[in-house]
Protein backbone atom coordinates (compact mmCIF):
# COMPACT_ATOMS: atom_id res chain seq x y z
CA UNK A 1 0.00 0.00 0.00
CA UNK A 2 1.28 3.44 -0.86
CA UNK A 3 1.50 5.96 2.02
CA UNK A 4 -1.43 7.79 0.54
CA UNK A 5 -3.61 4.68 0.35
CA UNK A 6 -2.58 3.81 3.86
CA UNK A 7 -3.76 7.18 5.08
CA UNK A 8 -6.97 6.84 3.11
CA UNK A 9 -7.54 3.41 4.63
CA UNK A 10 -7.17 4.80 8.12
CA UNK A 11 -9.56 7.63 7.34
CA UNK A 12 -12.11 5.05 6.20
CA UNK A 13 -11.62 3.01 9.36
CA UNK A 14 -11.60 6.10 11.52
CA UNK A 15 -14.88 7.32 10.10
CA UNK A 16 -16.51 3.99 10.92
CA UNK A 17 -15.20 3.98 14.48
CA UNK A 18 -15.97 7.67 14.76
CA UNK A 19 -19.60 7.11 13.81
CA UNK A 20 -19.87 4.66 16.68
CA UNK A 21 -18.30 7.08 19.15
CA UNK A 22 -20.52 9.87 17.86
CA UNK A 23 -23.69 7.84 18.44
CA UNK A 24 -22.51 7.04 21.92
CA UNK A 25 -21.41 10.61 22.66
CA UNK A 26 -24.85 11.94 21.72
CA UNK A 27 -26.41 10.23 24.73
CA UNK A 28 -24.04 11.99 27.12
CA UNK A 29 -24.64 15.31 25.49
CA UNK A 30 -28.45 15.14 25.27
CA UNK A 31 -28.83 14.24 28.94
CA UNK A 32 -26.21 16.76 30.03
CA UNK A 33 -27.84 19.49 27.98
CA UNK A 34 -31.11 19.03 29.80
CA UNK A 35 -30.10 18.04 33.32
CA UNK A 36 -26.44 19.07 33.63
CA UNK A 37 -25.83 15.50 34.67
CA UNK A 38 -22.96 13.35 33.48
CA UNK A 39 -24.60 9.97 33.13
CA UNK A 40 -21.97 7.28 33.52
CA UNK A 41 -24.53 4.49 33.40
CA UNK A 42 -24.57 5.27 29.67
CA UNK A 43 -21.27 3.31 29.38
CA UNK A 44 -22.96 0.06 30.16
CA UNK A 45 -26.23 0.66 28.41
CA UNK A 46 -23.95 0.58 25.37
CA UNK A 47 -22.34 -2.66 26.53
CA UNK A 48 -25.74 -4.26 27.10
CA UNK A 49 -26.73 -3.09 23.62
CA UNK A 50 -23.99 -5.25 22.13
CA UNK A 51 -25.29 -8.29 24.02
CA UNK A 52 -28.90 -7.66 23.03
CA UNK A 53 -27.85 -7.37 19.39
CA UNK A 54 -25.85 -10.58 19.66
CA UNK A 55 -28.83 -12.35 21.22
CA UNK A 56 -31.24 -11.25 18.52
CA UNK A 57 -28.82 -12.21 15.75
CA UNK A 58 -28.43 -15.66 17.27
CA UNK A 59 -32.22 -16.06 17.22
CA UNK A 60 -31.92 -15.69 13.46
CA UNK A 61 -29.24 -18.35 13.53
CA UNK A 62 -26.49 -15.83 12.96
CA UNK A 63 -23.54 -16.96 15.02
CA UNK A 64 -19.79 -17.11 14.54
CA UNK A 65 -17.86 -15.72 11.65
CA UNK A 66 -19.32 -17.59 8.69
CA UNK A 67 -21.71 -15.94 6.31
CA UNK A 68 -25.02 -17.73 6.66
CA UNK A 69 -27.50 -15.40 5.05
CA UNK A 70 -27.70 -13.22 2.00
CA UNK A 71 -29.94 -10.62 0.49
CA UNK A 72 -33.32 -9.77 1.90
CA UNK A 73 -33.37 -12.22 4.85
CA UNK A 74 -30.04 -10.84 6.04
CA UNK A 75 -31.26 -7.27 5.76
CA UNK A 76 -34.40 -8.16 7.70
CA UNK A 77 -32.38 -9.90 10.42
CA UNK A 78 -30.07 -6.91 10.77
CA UNK A 79 -32.92 -4.41 10.90
CA UNK A 80 -34.84 -6.45 13.47
CA UNK A 81 -31.72 -6.80 15.58
CA UNK A 82 -31.10 -3.07 15.38
CA UNK A 83 -34.64 -2.06 16.25
CA UNK A 84 -34.93 -4.51 19.14
CA UNK A 85 -31.55 -3.41 20.49
CA UNK A 86 -32.41 0.28 20.28
CA UNK A 87 -35.81 -0.11 21.89
CA UNK A 88 -34.47 -2.37 24.64
CA UNK A 89 -31.65 0.04 25.45
CA UNK A 90 -33.98 3.04 25.26
CA UNK A 91 -36.29 1.40 27.80
CA UNK A 92 -33.33 0.48 29.98
CA UNK A 93 -32.27 4.13 29.99
CA UNK A 94 -35.77 5.25 30.94
CA UNK A 95 -35.84 2.65 33.71
CA UNK A 96 -32.50 3.83 35.11
CA UNK A 97 -33.75 7.41 35.16
CA UNK A 98 -37.02 6.47 36.78
CA UNK A 99 -35.62 4.17 39.46
CA UNK A 100 -32.19 5.56 40.29
CA UNK A 101 -32.14 9.21 39.27
CA UNK A 102 -35.61 10.70 39.67
CA UNK A 103 -35.58 10.31 43.47
CA UNK A 104 -32.43 12.46 43.49
CA UNK A 105 -33.88 15.19 41.28
CA UNK A 106 -33.26 18.59 42.76
CA UNK A 107 -30.64 17.32 45.19
CA UNK A 108 -27.63 19.61 45.00
CA UNK A 109 -24.13 18.29 44.50
CA UNK A 110 -22.64 15.24 42.83
CA UNK A 111 -25.04 12.63 44.26
CA UNK A 112 -26.82 11.92 41.00
CA UNK A 113 -23.56 11.58 39.11
CA UNK A 114 -22.12 9.19 41.70
CA UNK A 115 -25.34 7.20 41.43
CA UNK A 116 -24.85 6.81 37.69
CA UNK A 117 -21.37 5.39 38.36
CA UNK A 118 -22.96 2.90 40.75
CA UNK A 119 -25.59 1.93 38.21
CA UNK A 120 -22.87 1.48 35.64
CA UNK A 121 -21.06 -1.05 37.83
CA UNK A 122 -24.30 -2.85 38.65
CA UNK A 123 -25.01 -3.26 34.94
CA UNK A 124 -21.56 -4.53 34.09
CA UNK A 125 -21.35 -6.90 37.06
CA UNK A 126 -24.84 -8.23 36.50
CA UNK A 127 -23.91 -8.94 32.89
CA UNK A 128 -20.74 -10.69 34.01
CA UNK A 129 -22.60 -12.84 36.52
CA UNK A 130 -25.39 -13.70 34.14
CA UNK A 131 -23.38 -14.36 31.00
CA UNK A 132 -19.87 -15.04 32.21
CA UNK A 133 -16.67 -13.03 32.17
CA UNK A 134 -15.27 -14.55 29.00
CA UNK A 135 -15.13 -12.62 25.77
CA UNK A 136 -17.87 -13.61 23.33
CA UNK A 137 -17.62 -13.95 19.59
CA UNK A 138 -19.88 -11.40 17.96
CA UNK A 139 -21.24 -12.70 14.63
CA UNK A 140 -19.94 -11.23 11.43
CA UNK A 141 -22.94 -11.70 9.17
CA UNK A 142 -22.28 -9.12 6.48
CA UNK A 143 -20.71 -10.57 3.32
CA UNK A 144 -17.12 -9.39 2.81
CA UNK A 145 -17.86 -7.34 -0.27
CA UNK A 146 -15.22 -4.70 -0.78
CA UNK A 147 -14.81 -1.65 -2.95
CA UNK A 148 -11.41 -0.34 -3.79
CA UNK A 149 -9.99 3.13 -3.96
CA UNK A 150 -6.45 2.52 -5.07
CA UNK A 151 -5.39 -0.22 -2.72
CA UNK A 152 -7.48 1.09 0.15
CA UNK A 153 -10.67 -0.82 0.65
CA UNK A 154 -14.12 -0.06 1.91
CA UNK A 155 -16.09 -3.05 3.08
CA UNK A 156 -19.83 -3.38 2.69
CA UNK A 157 -20.09 -3.40 6.42
CA UNK A 158 -18.38 -0.02 6.75
CA UNK A 159 -20.87 1.43 4.32
CA UNK A 160 -23.65 -0.04 6.43
CA UNK A 161 -22.21 1.72 9.49
CA UNK A 162 -21.97 5.05 7.69
CA UNK A 163 -25.46 4.93 6.27
CA UNK A 164 -26.92 3.79 9.57
CA UNK A 165 -25.11 6.46 11.58
CA UNK A 166 -26.05 9.17 9.12
CA UNK A 167 -29.70 8.13 9.27
CA UNK A 168 -29.76 7.98 13.06
CA UNK A 169 -27.95 11.26 13.57
CA UNK A 170 -30.01 12.98 10.88
CA UNK A 171 -33.16 11.57 12.44
CA UNK A 172 -32.16 12.80 15.88
CA UNK A 173 -31.33 16.22 14.52
CA UNK A 174 -34.67 16.48 12.73
CA UNK A 175 -36.50 15.29 15.81
CA UNK A 176 -34.86 17.88 18.03
CA UNK A 177 -35.29 20.68 15.49
CA UNK A 178 -38.77 19.98 14.19
CA UNK A 179 -40.94 17.94 16.54
CA UNK A 180 -42.88 19.45 19.38
CA UNK A 181 -41.17 17.27 21.96
CA UNK A 182 -37.80 18.06 20.39
CA UNK A 183 -38.47 21.76 20.72
CA UNK A 184 -39.51 21.22 24.32
CA UNK A 185 -36.14 19.49 24.83
CA UNK A 186 -34.26 22.44 23.42
CA UNK A 187 -36.31 24.92 25.41
CA UNK A 188 -35.71 22.96 28.61
CA UNK A 189 -31.98 22.84 27.91
CA UNK A 190 -31.88 26.61 27.37
CA UNK A 191 -34.07 27.70 30.27
CA UNK A 192 -35.71 24.96 32.34
CA UNK A 193 -37.86 27.29 34.46
CA UNK A 194 -39.18 29.20 31.49
CA UNK A 195 -39.93 25.93 29.68
CA UNK A 196 -41.81 24.71 32.73
CA UNK A 197 -43.91 27.86 32.69
CA UNK A 198 -44.81 27.30 29.05
CA UNK A 199 -46.45 24.10 30.27
CA UNK A 200 -43.65 21.69 29.32
CA UNK A 201 -43.74 18.58 31.46
CA UNK A 202 -40.17 18.19 32.56
CA UNK A 203 -40.46 14.49 33.34
CA UNK A 204 -41.53 13.75 29.80
CA UNK A 205 -38.63 15.73 28.39
CA UNK A 206 -36.15 13.94 30.63
CA UNK A 207 -37.61 10.53 29.77
CA UNK A 208 -37.35 11.36 26.08
CA UNK A 209 -33.73 12.40 26.49
CA UNK A 210 -32.88 9.15 28.24
CA UNK A 211 -34.79 7.07 25.73
CA UNK A 212 -33.17 8.66 22.70
CA UNK A 213 -29.67 8.72 24.15
CA UNK A 214 -29.86 5.12 25.31
CA UNK A 215 -31.36 3.92 22.03
CA UNK A 216 -28.43 5.48 20.18
CA UNK A 217 -26.07 3.81 22.66
CA UNK A 218 -27.74 0.51 21.73
CA UNK A 219 -27.07 1.18 18.06
CA UNK A 220 -23.46 2.01 18.94
CA UNK A 221 -23.17 -1.28 20.87
CA UNK A 222 -24.39 -3.14 17.80
CA UNK A 223 -21.83 -1.35 15.64
CA UNK A 224 -19.10 -2.12 18.17
CA UNK A 225 -19.86 -5.82 17.89
CA UNK A 226 -19.86 -5.75 14.12
CA UNK A 227 -16.64 -3.76 13.98
CA UNK A 228 -14.53 -5.68 16.49
CA UNK A 229 -16.32 -9.05 16.31
CA UNK A 230 -16.33 -9.52 20.03
CA UNK A 231 -18.02 -8.25 23.12
CA UNK A 232 -17.68 -8.70 26.86
CA UNK A 233 -18.97 -7.15 30.05
CA UNK A 234 -16.09 -4.66 30.17
CA UNK A 235 -16.35 -2.90 26.79
CA UNK A 236 -18.51 -0.11 28.19
CA UNK A 237 -15.76 1.49 30.19
CA UNK A 238 -13.15 1.91 27.44
CA UNK A 239 -15.45 2.84 24.58
CA UNK A 240 -17.70 4.85 26.92
CA UNK A 241 -14.84 6.92 28.27
CA UNK A 242 -13.70 7.72 24.75
CA UNK A 243 -17.21 8.70 23.72
CA UNK A 244 -17.57 10.84 26.81
CA UNK A 245 -14.31 12.51 25.88
CA UNK A 246 -15.73 13.06 22.42
CA UNK A 247 -18.75 14.80 23.90
CA UNK A 248 -16.55 17.09 26.02
CA UNK A 249 -14.20 17.72 23.10
CA UNK A 250 -17.10 18.82 20.91
CA UNK A 251 -18.69 20.86 23.71
CA UNK A 252 -20.88 18.94 26.11
CA UNK A 253 -24.55 19.72 25.68
CA UNK A 254 -24.04 20.51 22.00
CA UNK A 255 -25.44 17.93 19.55
CA UNK A 256 -23.33 18.74 16.47
CA UNK A 257 -20.37 18.98 18.85
CA UNK A 258 -20.86 15.37 19.98
CA UNK A 259 -20.96 14.22 16.36
CA UNK A 260 -17.80 16.13 15.49
CA UNK A 261 -16.01 14.98 18.65
CA UNK A 262 -16.95 11.36 17.98
CA UNK A 263 -15.63 11.43 14.44
CA UNK A 264 -12.38 13.05 15.61
CA UNK A 265 -11.83 10.44 18.30
CA UNK A 266 -12.49 7.66 15.79
CA UNK A 267 -9.97 9.13 13.36
CA UNK A 268 -7.37 9.50 16.10
CA UNK A 269 -7.85 5.92 17.21
CA UNK A 270 -7.43 4.64 13.66
CA UNK A 271 -4.41 6.85 12.93
CA UNK A 272 -2.74 6.00 16.22
CA UNK A 273 -3.19 2.30 15.49
CA UNK A 274 -1.50 2.71 12.13
CA UNK A 275 1.28 5.16 12.83
CA UNK A 276 2.24 5.06 16.50
CA UNK A 277 0.70 1.92 17.95
CA UNK A 278 -2.78 1.32 19.27
CA UNK A 279 -1.66 1.54 22.87
CA UNK A 280 -0.95 5.23 22.36
CA UNK A 281 -4.47 6.03 21.23
CA UNK A 282 -5.74 7.04 24.65
CA UNK A 283 -2.64 9.08 25.40
CA UNK A 284 -3.17 11.05 22.20
CA UNK A 285 -6.92 11.39 22.75
CA UNK A 286 -6.59 12.75 26.26
CA UNK A 287 -3.64 15.01 25.42
CA UNK A 288 -5.71 16.49 22.64
CA UNK A 289 -8.60 16.92 25.02
CA UNK A 290 -6.43 18.85 27.45
CA UNK A 291 -5.04 21.06 24.68
CA UNK A 292 -8.47 21.81 23.26
CA UNK A 293 -9.89 22.62 26.67
CA UNK A 294 -7.01 24.99 27.40
CA UNK A 295 -7.69 26.86 24.18
CA UNK A 296 -11.48 26.50 24.22
CA UNK A 297 -12.73 25.61 27.70
CA UNK A 298 -16.24 25.00 26.41
CA UNK A 299 -15.10 22.51 23.77
CA UNK A 300 -14.93 22.91 20.00
CA UNK A 301 -18.55 23.90 19.38
CA UNK A 302 -19.61 24.58 22.97
CA UNK A 303 -20.64 27.85 24.50
CA UNK A 304 -19.33 29.04 27.80
CA UNK A 305 -21.91 30.06 30.37
CA UNK A 306 -25.17 29.39 28.58
CA UNK A 307 -27.44 32.42 28.40
CA UNK A 308 -29.43 31.93 31.54
CA UNK A 309 -30.38 34.57 34.05
CA UNK B 1 -61.16 35.41 38.79
CA UNK B 2 -57.93 34.82 40.73
CA UNK B 3 -57.85 34.77 44.48
CA UNK B 4 -55.20 34.23 47.15
CA UNK B 5 -56.64 33.20 50.51
CA UNK B 6 -54.22 33.49 53.43
CA UNK B 7 -51.31 32.27 51.35
CA UNK B 8 -48.01 31.54 53.08
CA UNK B 9 -44.93 30.72 51.03
CA UNK B 10 -41.52 29.63 52.26
CA UNK B 11 -38.11 29.04 50.73
CA UNK B 12 -36.67 26.67 53.30
CA UNK B 13 -36.90 28.66 56.53
CA UNK B 14 -37.40 31.97 54.81
CA UNK B 15 -41.01 33.06 55.18
CA UNK B 16 -41.73 35.15 52.09
CA UNK B 17 -45.49 35.58 51.60
CA UNK B 18 -47.23 36.06 54.93
CA UNK B 19 -50.98 35.51 55.00
CA UNK B 20 -51.44 37.18 51.67
CA UNK B 21 -54.88 37.82 50.19
CA UNK B 22 -55.49 39.06 46.65
CA UNK B 23 -58.70 39.18 44.73
CA UNK B 24 -58.50 39.94 41.03
CA UNK B 25 -61.64 40.54 39.03
CA UNK B 26 -62.01 39.38 35.45
CA UNK B 27 -61.09 42.09 32.95
CA UNK B 28 -59.03 44.15 35.37
CA UNK B 29 -55.48 45.41 35.24
CA UNK B 30 -54.11 44.94 38.73
CA UNK B 31 -50.66 45.98 39.71
CA UNK B 32 -48.55 44.77 42.56
CA UNK B 33 -46.14 47.31 43.98
CA UNK B 34 -43.39 46.85 46.50
CA UNK B 35 -39.72 47.27 47.20
CA UNK B 36 -37.00 44.76 46.44
CA UNK B 37 -37.26 41.30 47.92
CA UNK B 38 -40.75 41.81 49.32
CA UNK B 39 -42.16 38.79 47.49
CA UNK B 40 -43.47 40.11 44.19
CA UNK B 41 -41.80 37.51 42.02
CA UNK B 42 -42.69 34.89 44.60
CA UNK B 43 -46.33 35.87 44.11
CA UNK B 44 -45.97 35.19 40.38
CA UNK B 45 -44.20 31.89 41.01
CA UNK B 46 -46.97 30.87 43.39
CA UNK B 47 -49.59 31.58 40.74
CA UNK B 48 -47.67 29.58 38.13
CA UNK B 49 -46.95 26.70 40.49
CA UNK B 50 -43.17 27.03 40.53
CA UNK B 51 -43.46 27.59 44.27
CA UNK B 52 -46.14 25.86 46.33
CA UNK B 53 -47.77 27.63 49.26
CA UNK B 54 -47.31 25.96 52.64
CA UNK B 55 -50.78 27.01 53.64
CA UNK B 56 -53.64 28.95 52.12
CA UNK B 57 -55.46 28.59 48.83
CA UNK B 58 -55.00 29.86 45.32
CA UNK B 59 -58.28 29.94 43.44
CA UNK B 60 -58.73 30.47 39.72
CA UNK B 61 -62.21 30.77 38.25
CA UNK B 62 -63.74 29.27 41.37
CA UNK B 63 -61.45 26.24 41.57
CA UNK B 64 -58.42 25.59 43.70
CA UNK B 65 -55.29 25.42 41.60
CA UNK B 66 -52.55 25.39 44.22
CA UNK B 67 -52.00 21.65 43.90
CA UNK B 68 -52.09 21.57 40.09
CA UNK B 69 -49.06 21.23 37.84
CA UNK B 70 -47.81 24.29 36.01
CA UNK B 71 -48.84 22.75 32.69
CA UNK B 72 -52.42 22.34 33.93
CA UNK B 73 -52.52 25.97 35.06
CA UNK B 74 -51.32 27.10 31.65
CA UNK B 75 -54.02 24.93 30.07
CA UNK B 76 -56.64 26.60 32.22
CA UNK B 77 -55.63 30.00 30.94
CA UNK B 78 -52.79 31.51 32.95
CA UNK B 79 -49.69 32.65 31.08
CA UNK B 80 -46.55 34.35 32.34
CA UNK B 81 -44.37 37.17 31.08
CA UNK B 82 -41.31 36.38 33.12
CA UNK B 83 -38.95 38.69 34.94
CA UNK B 84 -36.16 39.68 32.52
CA UNK B 85 -38.13 38.19 29.58
CA UNK B 86 -36.46 34.79 29.68
CA UNK B 87 -36.87 33.94 26.03
CA UNK B 88 -35.25 30.76 24.73
CA UNK B 89 -32.13 32.47 23.39
CA UNK B 90 -31.06 29.92 20.80
CA UNK B 91 -34.51 29.34 19.38
CA UNK B 92 -36.00 31.57 16.73
CA UNK B 93 -38.65 34.16 17.49
CA UNK B 94 -41.21 31.92 15.82
CA UNK B 95 -40.16 28.92 17.88
CA UNK B 96 -40.47 31.00 21.03
CA UNK B 97 -44.02 31.83 20.03
CA UNK B 98 -44.66 28.16 19.37
CA UNK B 99 -43.45 27.37 22.87
CA UNK B 100 -46.02 29.82 24.18
CA UNK B 101 -48.69 27.67 22.58
CA UNK B 102 -47.10 24.47 23.89
CA UNK B 103 -50.14 23.18 25.76
CA UNK B 104 -52.45 23.71 22.79
CA UNK B 105 -53.12 21.77 19.62
CA UNK B 106 -51.75 23.18 16.39
CA UNK B 107 -54.70 24.29 14.28
CA UNK B 108 -56.58 27.28 12.90
CA UNK B 109 -56.66 28.82 16.36
CA UNK B 110 -52.87 28.81 16.43
CA UNK B 111 -52.78 30.81 13.22
CA UNK B 112 -55.37 33.25 14.53
CA UNK B 113 -53.29 33.85 17.62
CA UNK B 114 -50.17 34.23 15.55
CA UNK B 115 -51.91 36.87 13.44
CA UNK B 116 -53.01 38.66 16.56
CA UNK B 117 -49.42 38.78 17.84
CA UNK B 118 -48.08 39.92 14.48
CA UNK B 119 -50.74 42.63 14.30
CA UNK B 120 -49.88 43.91 17.76
CA UNK B 121 -46.16 43.69 17.05
CA UNK B 122 -45.30 44.03 13.35
CA UNK B 123 -41.66 44.06 14.43
CA UNK B 124 -41.99 40.54 15.79
CA UNK B 125 -43.19 39.34 12.41
CA UNK B 126 -40.16 40.91 10.72
CA UNK B 127 -37.85 39.11 13.13
CA UNK B 128 -39.62 35.77 13.14
CA UNK B 129 -36.62 33.77 11.93
CA UNK B 130 -34.03 35.52 14.07
CA UNK B 131 -32.53 33.86 17.14
CA UNK B 132 -34.31 35.34 20.14
CA UNK B 133 -31.04 35.86 22.02
CA UNK B 134 -29.88 38.35 19.40
CA UNK B 135 -32.91 40.66 19.71
CA UNK B 136 -32.74 44.01 21.46
CA UNK B 137 -34.25 44.25 24.93
CA UNK B 138 -37.34 45.98 23.62
CA UNK B 139 -37.86 43.41 20.89
CA UNK B 140 -37.43 40.65 23.42
CA UNK B 141 -40.16 42.17 25.53
CA UNK B 142 -42.52 42.14 22.53
CA UNK B 143 -41.75 38.48 21.93
CA UNK B 144 -42.23 37.70 25.63
CA UNK B 145 -45.67 39.30 25.59
CA UNK B 146 -46.47 37.65 22.27
CA UNK B 147 -45.39 34.30 23.65
CA UNK B 148 -47.80 34.71 26.56
CA UNK B 149 -50.62 35.59 24.17
CA UNK B 150 -49.99 32.40 22.19
CA UNK B 151 -51.32 30.44 25.17
CA UNK B 152 -54.67 32.20 24.54
CA UNK B 153 -54.74 33.11 28.24
CA UNK B 154 -57.48 34.57 30.37
CA UNK B 155 -54.93 35.92 32.81
CA UNK B 156 -51.42 37.15 32.06
CA UNK B 157 -49.00 37.54 34.95
CA UNK B 158 -46.25 40.01 34.16
CA UNK B 159 -43.15 40.37 36.27
CA UNK B 160 -41.67 43.83 35.80
CA UNK B 161 -42.46 44.37 32.14
CA UNK B 162 -40.75 47.77 32.13
CA UNK B 163 -37.45 46.53 33.51
CA UNK B 164 -34.49 47.69 31.44
CA UNK B 165 -36.57 49.43 28.77
CA UNK B 166 -36.19 53.03 27.61
CA UNK B 167 -38.92 55.45 28.79
CA UNK B 168 -40.39 55.66 25.29
CA UNK B 169 -40.53 51.91 25.06
CA UNK B 170 -42.04 51.57 28.51
CA UNK B 171 -44.85 53.81 27.36
CA UNK B 172 -45.43 51.69 24.25
CA UNK B 173 -45.40 48.52 26.32
CA UNK B 174 -48.02 49.90 28.67
CA UNK B 175 -50.19 50.90 25.72
CA UNK B 176 -49.96 47.36 24.40
CA UNK B 177 -50.88 46.01 27.83
CA UNK B 178 -53.99 48.18 27.79
CA UNK B 179 -54.86 46.98 24.30
CA UNK B 180 -54.54 43.35 25.35
CA UNK B 181 -56.65 44.07 28.40
CA UNK B 182 -59.37 45.64 26.27
CA UNK B 183 -59.43 42.43 24.25
CA UNK B 184 -60.59 40.74 27.45
CA UNK B 185 -57.43 39.50 29.12
CA UNK B 186 -57.00 40.10 32.85
CA UNK B 187 -53.56 41.49 33.69
CA UNK B 188 -51.70 41.00 36.95
CA UNK B 189 -48.56 43.06 36.82
CA UNK B 190 -45.62 43.44 39.16
CA UNK B 191 -44.00 46.82 38.78
CA UNK B 192 -41.29 48.95 40.33
CA UNK B 193 -42.29 51.79 38.03
CA UNK B 194 -45.27 52.66 40.23
CA UNK B 195 -46.23 55.87 38.52
CA UNK B 196 -46.57 54.26 35.11
CA UNK B 197 -48.25 51.18 36.47
CA UNK B 198 -50.82 53.12 38.47
CA UNK B 199 -51.63 55.21 35.44
CA UNK B 200 -53.00 52.20 33.56
CA UNK B 201 -54.07 49.91 36.40
CA UNK B 202 -57.60 49.67 37.77
CA UNK B 203 -56.50 48.48 41.17
CA UNK B 204 -53.29 47.91 43.03
CA UNK B 205 -51.83 46.03 45.96
CA UNK B 206 -48.80 47.15 47.91
CA UNK B 207 -46.60 44.46 49.36
CA UNK B 208 -44.11 45.08 52.15
CA UNK B 209 -41.85 42.28 53.41
CA UNK B 210 -44.37 39.72 52.33
CA UNK B 211 -47.50 41.37 53.66
CA UNK B 212 -50.18 43.31 51.85
CA UNK B 213 -50.11 46.72 53.53
CA UNK B 214 -52.35 48.65 51.18
CA UNK B 215 -54.80 47.96 48.43
CA UNK B 216 -57.44 49.82 46.52
CA UNK B 217 -58.35 51.53 43.26
CA UNK B 218 -55.31 52.85 41.42
CA UNK B 219 -56.67 56.37 41.45
CA UNK B 220 -56.82 56.36 45.25
CA UNK B 221 -53.35 54.95 45.59
CA UNK B 222 -52.02 57.66 43.33
CA UNK B 223 -53.27 60.21 45.85
CA UNK B 224 -52.07 58.29 48.90
CA UNK B 225 -49.35 60.13 50.80
CA UNK B 226 -47.45 56.99 51.78
CA UNK B 227 -47.33 55.76 48.21
CA UNK B 228 -46.30 59.15 46.92
CA UNK B 229 -43.39 59.20 49.31
CA UNK B 230 -42.32 55.63 48.82
CA UNK B 231 -42.84 55.01 45.12
CA UNK B 232 -43.92 58.09 43.23
CA UNK B 233 -41.03 60.40 44.01
CA UNK B 234 -39.71 60.13 40.52
CA UNK B 235 -43.00 60.98 38.91
CA UNK B 236 -43.31 64.17 40.89
CA UNK B 237 -39.83 65.22 39.94
CA UNK B 238 -40.58 64.45 36.34
CA UNK B 239 -43.87 66.31 36.46
CA UNK B 240 -42.35 69.48 37.92
N1 LIG C 1 -35.44 30.15 44.98
C1 LIG C 1 -35.24 30.85 46.12
N2 LIG C 1 -34.62 30.26 47.15
C2 LIG C 1 -34.42 30.95 48.32
N3 LIG C 1 -34.81 32.21 48.52
C3 LIG C 1 -35.43 32.83 47.51
C4 LIG C 1 -35.68 32.19 46.27
N4 LIG C 1 -36.32 33.06 45.46
C5 LIG C 1 -36.47 34.19 46.17
N5 LIG C 1 -35.94 34.07 47.40
C6 LIG C 1 -35.93 35.10 48.45
O1 LIG C 1 -37.28 35.46 48.71
C7 LIG C 1 -37.39 36.85 48.92
C8 LIG C 1 -38.44 37.41 47.98
O2 LIG C 1 -37.98 37.25 46.66
P1 LIG C 1 -38.79 37.77 45.39
O3 LIG C 1 -38.03 37.30 44.18
O4 LIG C 1 -40.20 37.36 45.51
O5 LIG C 1 -38.64 39.34 45.53
P2 LIG C 1 -39.20 40.50 44.61
O6 LIG C 1 -40.22 41.21 45.39
O7 LIG C 1 -39.58 39.99 43.28
O8 LIG C 1 -37.91 41.41 44.48
P3 LIG C 1 -37.33 42.24 43.22
O9 LIG C 1 -38.07 43.51 43.18
O10 LIG C 1 -35.90 42.45 43.62
O11 LIG C 1 -37.50 41.41 42.02
C9 LIG C 1 -36.01 37.43 48.71
O12 LIG C 1 -35.43 37.68 49.98
C10 LIG C 1 -35.25 36.35 47.97
O13 LIG C 1 -33.89 36.36 48.31
MG1 LIG D 1 -38.84 40.12 41.35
Amino acid sequence: MSPFDLLLQQIINGLSLGSMYALLALGFTIVYGIMELINFSHFNVFMIGSFVAMGVLSLFGLQGQSILMHGAPLVVALIVALVVTMVACGLLGVLIERVALRPLRGVQGPMAMITTIGVSYVLSNATMLALGANTKNFPNPIPPMTFHIGTAQITAFQIVIWVLSALLMGGLYMFVQRSKLGKAMRATAQDPDAALMMGVEVNRVIMTAFFLGSALAGAAGFIFGLYYNFTNFGIGFTAGLRAFTAAVLGGIGNIPGAMLGGILIGLIEAMAGQYVGAKWADVIIFSLLVLVLIARPAGLLGRLAPTKS
Amino acid sequence: MLEFRNVNTYYGDLHVLKNVNYNLGAGEIICLLGGNACGKSTTMKTIMGIVRPTSGEVIFEGQRIDKLSTAERVRRGIAPVLEARRLFPRMTVFENLEMGAFTRKRGPEFNEDLDRVYTLFPRVKERRDQQAGTLSGGEQQMVAIGRALMARPKLICMDEPSMGLSPLFVEQTFEIIQTINRQGVTIFMVEQNAAMALSIAHRAYVLQTGQVVLSGPASELRENEQIREAYLGEMQVAAE
